[in-house]
């Protein structure tokens, strides 16, 4: 079957491929790209591991066909650390213990991302919410929950 | 096995690509692209539309117009569609909501399709590129056209109720789903559609229940008659969340809890 051209912007990196016809996103990033940050889990939706930031919203890579994403804006937990310097949601992370096995961490962060970039202080609540798409098989939540207040708190005080 | 996808940029184009062998239509993804992952090679080739229409709400005079593109988060946040942004809120988790349109909805089969339990309740019309139906109609054949919006009077917040009961908090699959549009008129039910998810491979009437709410108070006893007839014609579905047995042992304690919340 015939390739089929896309583009898009990587963590804010111009990547142009050809692709097959059908293929996921997910197995897109993954084999032809060389992002391995996204997991595949289920490739059924159900577990979040290979969510993905697509022009600033939550997606599933495994349910998203790469020749939609023309012209997107995608951010991956690959994408996060600047310069060696991890981004406080990876910081909060480790300090927190919420990655066990780690399988579901890239997912859980970006779900944590998008909360985090439009409430800025999320209650208990509000982050469940946000994670309720993502599943954890290791930590029983906790810690995860606890890691994403943690970075919400660090990243206003640096705000301040 | 590859899948070639079709855009096409308009609805009606998009109909008659449909018509090929092998094709089907291409919403969010989040059933279709599943199916494929998962093995399923009756489909080579997706179509999709790319026409702005698919993606616009608009509310005149009252009535919605939602195209068939529209996402649950959407439909979630817009400002006019409040009295029933908990029924989009109730699909999947974020990522979900963001992918998953009001049209593949409308084709999702149990324990799917919450959303469309609202539709029916609401007594929407469903616009496809073959004329325009009643959900009711439209969920008994829904063949091969391609949706392009769907259109209902808003409730008010008083008028429509919503329930999904799920076993994993705060989202989960639903055990089953249940919306009653209910005009209360000094106290006595004027006139009541309600609709079921998970009481059918798809979303059905309570046809008898809203009979018998007809002329009713909203108290115990003025609600007993409907609750007794709720499970009426009803066949519900056995999967991983719950037995038929289940379903229809719960049915009716979340039907009376709706009505007298
Ligand atoms: C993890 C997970 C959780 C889910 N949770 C829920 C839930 O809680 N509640 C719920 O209701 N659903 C749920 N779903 C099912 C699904 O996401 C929704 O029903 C969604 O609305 C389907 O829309 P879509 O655009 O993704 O459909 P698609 O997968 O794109 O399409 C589904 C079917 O509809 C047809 N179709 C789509 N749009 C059109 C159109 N405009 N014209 C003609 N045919 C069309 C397609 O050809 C296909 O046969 C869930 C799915 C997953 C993977």
């Amino acid at each position: 079957m015939a390739k089929v051209p896309v583009q898009f912007t990587l963590n804010g990196e111009e990547k142009a491929d050809f692709v097959d016809g059908g293929a996921t996103l997910l197995k897109v990033l993954r084999e032809k790209v060389g992002d391995t940050s996204a997991k595949a889990g289920c490739q059924q939706g159900t577990c979040g591991s290979c969510s993905v930031i697509i022009d600033g919203e939550l997606r599933l890579s495994c349910l998203t066909l790469a020749e939609t994403c023309g012209g997107a804006e995608i951010h991956t937990t690959g994408g996060l650390a600047t310069d060696g310097v991890l981004h406080p949601l990876q910081r909060a992370f480790m300090d927190e213990f919420a990655a066990q096995c780690g399988f579901c961490t890239p997912g859980m962060i970006m779900a944590a991302k998008v909360l985090l970039d439009r409430n800025p202080n999320p209650s208990h609540e509000d982050v469940v919410e946000a994670l309720s798409g993502n599943v954890c098989r290791c930590t029983g939540y906790e810690p995860i929950i606890r890691a994403v207040l943690t970075a919400a708190r660090s990243n206003s005080q640096n705000a301040a | 096995m590859p899948l070639a996808l079709k855009t096409c940029s308009t609805i009606s184009e998009a109909g008659t690509a449909l018509k090929e062998a092998g094709t089907r239509y291409l919403g969010g993804g989040t059933l279709v692209v599943r199916a494929a992952n998962e093995g399923d090679v009756s489909v080579s080739t997706l179509v999709r539309s790319t026409d702005p229409a698919l993606s616009s709400i608009s509310i005149d005079g009252g009535r919605a117009t939602i195209g068939a593109s529209v996402t649950m988060s959407a439909v979630a946040r817009h400002p006019g569609l409040s009295s029933i942004a908990k029924v989009a809120k109730a699909v999947g988790g974020p990522a979900i909501r963001n992918m998953a349109t009001v049209g593949g909805n409308l084709f999702a089969a149990s324990p799917y399709g919450d959303f469309t339990v609202a539709l029916l309740a609401l007594d929407a019309t469903v616009h496809t590129t073959e004329g325009h139906l009643g959900a009711e109609e439209f969920l008994a054949g829904r063949d091969g056209r391609v949706v392009s919006a769907v259109s209902f009077d808003v409730p008010s917040a008083e008028q429509f109720r919503f329930v999904k009961i799920s076993r994993i908090k705060p989202k989960g699959v639903s055990v089953l789903s249940i919306a009653a549009l209910v005009e209360n008129a000094g106290g006595k039910i004027n006139g009541a559609r309600i609709a079921l998810g998970c009481m059918a491979d798809r979303p059905i009437r309570a046809k008898a229940a809203e009979k018998a709410l007809a002329g009713a108070t909203l108290t115990e006893e003025g609600v007993a008659p409907a609750v007794a007839a709720i499970g009426e014609g009803t066949r519900p579905l056995t999967d991983a969340i719950a037995s038929a047995w289940y379903r229809g042992e719960v049915l009716p304690v979340h039907f009376r809890r709706l009505l007298l919340e």
